[in-house]
């Protein structure tokens, strides 16, 4: 690419030629192929339009067929509350779990060299590949009443499926990936050298982390962050296999919403439904911000 | 003196960064706990699995109607998805057009949007009174309660993984390629499919991988549009849970091994075609 100069500036040196030099040394523009460009961008838009964005007008449509009455009491209804409230710390107990654990086995991965180290990374890519629902099952499978803890638990009074603990674990299962993948790739790139030299001149493992490591990756760990809890907010077939659909106690917004509509409660269920989609649109704003500021 | 020493042993490839025991030891913690210690239970229940009886399971015809409802819908919603994938990876690198910004903010959508809002969302959509069913129930095709439907949601939740996996790929494609087929006479369809197609195949490989495997555990947004009709429309992950809400765990749990060990498979496939492809390329 030639530089650009204020044309003033240029036309003050060497007059216009640069001009036509230019013109020989860029190469053309764009072909012409303008049908083409514009029939692509049409189908990419009616994809988008009939996939993506129609789906949410009808969440919100349906939401508010029956007047803004019905959506208020669906709304402040007692179980979409406390579904909510549930919801809420589920995804943050995933999102701190997994903050803390990217940037543990990022760190680990990027900057140390050992044998298994492959493994390993294929150890925690393991939750993505597997179906929600089987995830679910593992921890009834270990939890659970046949599971071999299961007895141990029972003696100790300790409930974790059909409760509380079971859906937050749930949740952190398949989140776990989502910051490391994002760290791993930009701690990879960034190298190893400066840690060292910070660690040559005596610098602890933390004074390292905080001066050196963090600044690094700070836009790409709110980023992973931001992409685990809209994962963990949304997560249905793990937590609905786990939490036993208990009203009140163990149902999340998904899964609450899944009940009104067998219930055929369509309304409602709408009505519940545009509250996620307002947190899903809240999420995507925030995720393009992050994406611009770190360009 | 004490840093001499340290400079000679990084030399034999010892570390220098401390930290090396508290991560290790974090990490493997964690993932025994969260991840590890659950999987190893769920080969704990299958080893206790009559042989006979797990057979009897996984070949029911239920069942494998069930595997084969899961497997062809997801193989062609990734199919779609990789058409599609590429022409809108494509539309947001190439073009410049008012609302590219908008549009390539939406992709991540279906990661954001819980899947069971999706799913009732495009139930209503694509039945026969909603608002895109009744123009095809008209020209009677029925979407909703089929496994066009089932396909459709599948669509859904895997479109993001291809986009995302070729955009980055085409973005750092270098136009030299492109120009010198153009030099040299070529036309556009064939630098397309000659050119670019060839290096993009292995990131578009990735991203129906991943629909793929999507689109085959898929349980929160299909359920509703599926309808579950025995045989034709119950997805896998489906006879999983209704396996588990009759209490039969073992069935559950030989059901969900073949699961994996299908999606196993599919990856292992799809990872050495690319490494294959990789090769091929470079040669």
């Amino acid at each position: 690419m030639a530089k650009k100069i204020p044309r003033s500036y240029e036309q003050d040196i060497v007059g216009d030629g640069i001009y036509s030099i230019r013109k020989v040394l860029e190469p053309p523009q764009e072909s012409p192929n303008h049908g083409l460009k514009y029939a692509l961008i049409g189908v990419s838009a009616l994809f988008l339009f009939f996939m993506l964005i129609l789906p949410l007008i009808v969440v919100v449509w349906n939401a508010l067929r029956e007047g803004f009455h019905v959506y208020r009491e669906a709304i402040l209804d007692e179980y979409t509350m406390k579904a909510f409230l549930l919801t809420l710390a589920a995804t943050l107990c995933a999102v701190t779990v997994n903050t803390i654990f990217g940037i543990f086995a990022a760190c680990l991965l990027s900057k140390f060299y050992f044998r298994g180290r492959q493994l390993l990374a294929t150890l925690i890519d393991i939750p993505f590949s597997i179906s929600p629902v089987i995830a679910g099952l593992l921890f009834i499978l270990t939890f659970g009443n046949v599971g071999w803890m299961g007895e141990f638990l029972k003696e100790n009074g300790i409930k974790i499926v059909f409760a509380v603990p079971g859906v937050i674990l749930a949740t952190i299962f398949v989140t776990l990936p989502f910051v490391f993948r994002e760290l791993f790739p930009v701690l990879s790139a960034q190298g190893k050298d400066e840690e060292e030299a910070a660690a040559l001149m005596g610098a602890g493992c933390f004074t390292i982390f905080r001066r050196i490591t963090l600044p690094h990756i700070k836009w790409a760990l709110l980023y992973g962050m931001i992409l685990c809890a809209a994962r963990a907010m949304g997560e249905f077939g793990a937590v609905s296999v786990i939490s036993g659909h208990l009203r009140g106690k163990t149902n999340t917004l998904p899964l609450h919403v899944e009940i009104l509509y067998n219930e055929f409660h369509t309304t409602q269920a709408f009505a519940v439904s545009s509250l996620l989609v307002l947190l899903a649109v809240l999420i995507l704003i925030a995720r393009n911000l992050v994406e611009w500021k770190r360009k | 003196m004490e840093q001499q020493i340290v400079k000679v042993k990084n030399k034999k490839g010892i570390q220098v960064i401390p930290g090396f025991g508290l991560s290790l030891g974090v990490t493997l913690t964690m993932l025994s706990c969260l991840v590890l210690i659950p999987l190893a239970s769920l080969f704990l229940s299958a080893g206790q699995l009559d042989l006979k009886e797990f057979l009897a399971v996984v070949t029911a015809r239920q069942i494998v109607s069930g595997y084969v409802v899961s497997l062809s819908c997801a193989f062609f919603a990734a199919l779609i998805n990789a058409v599609f994938g590429l022409i809108l990876a494509w539309v947001l690198v190439c073009y410049e057009f008012p609302g590219k910004r908008l549009m390539d903010g939406l992709i991540e959508l279906p990661f954001a949007l819980p899947t069971a809002v999706a799913g009732i969302s495009l139930t209503f959509l694509y039945s026969d009174k909603g608002w895109i069913g009744t123009l095809f129930a008209k020209a009677g095709v029925r979407i909703a309660y089929t496994r066009i439907g089932i396909t459709i949601a599948m669509i859904f939740v895997g479109i993001p993984f291809v986009v995302r996996s070729v955009q980055p790929v085409l973005e750092k494609l270098p136009r030299q390629y492109e120009e010198a087929a153009m030099t040299l006479g070529a036309s556009g369809t064939y630098i397309f499919f000659r050119v670019i197609l060839p290096e993009l195949f292995p990131a578009l490989l990735a991203g129906f991988g991943l629909a793929l495997a999507r689109g085959i555990g898929e349980y929160g947004s299909v359920v509703f549009i599926a309808g579950n009709i025995p045989y034709k429309t119950q997805i896998a992950p489906l006879l999983i849970m209704t396996k588990l809400e009759q209490y039969q765990y073992a069935d559950a749990t030989a059901i969900a091994l073949v699961l994996l060990f299908f999606s196993f498979v599919l990856m292992l496939l799809i990872n050495s075609a690319q490494i294959y492809m990789q090769r091929f390329s470079r040669s």
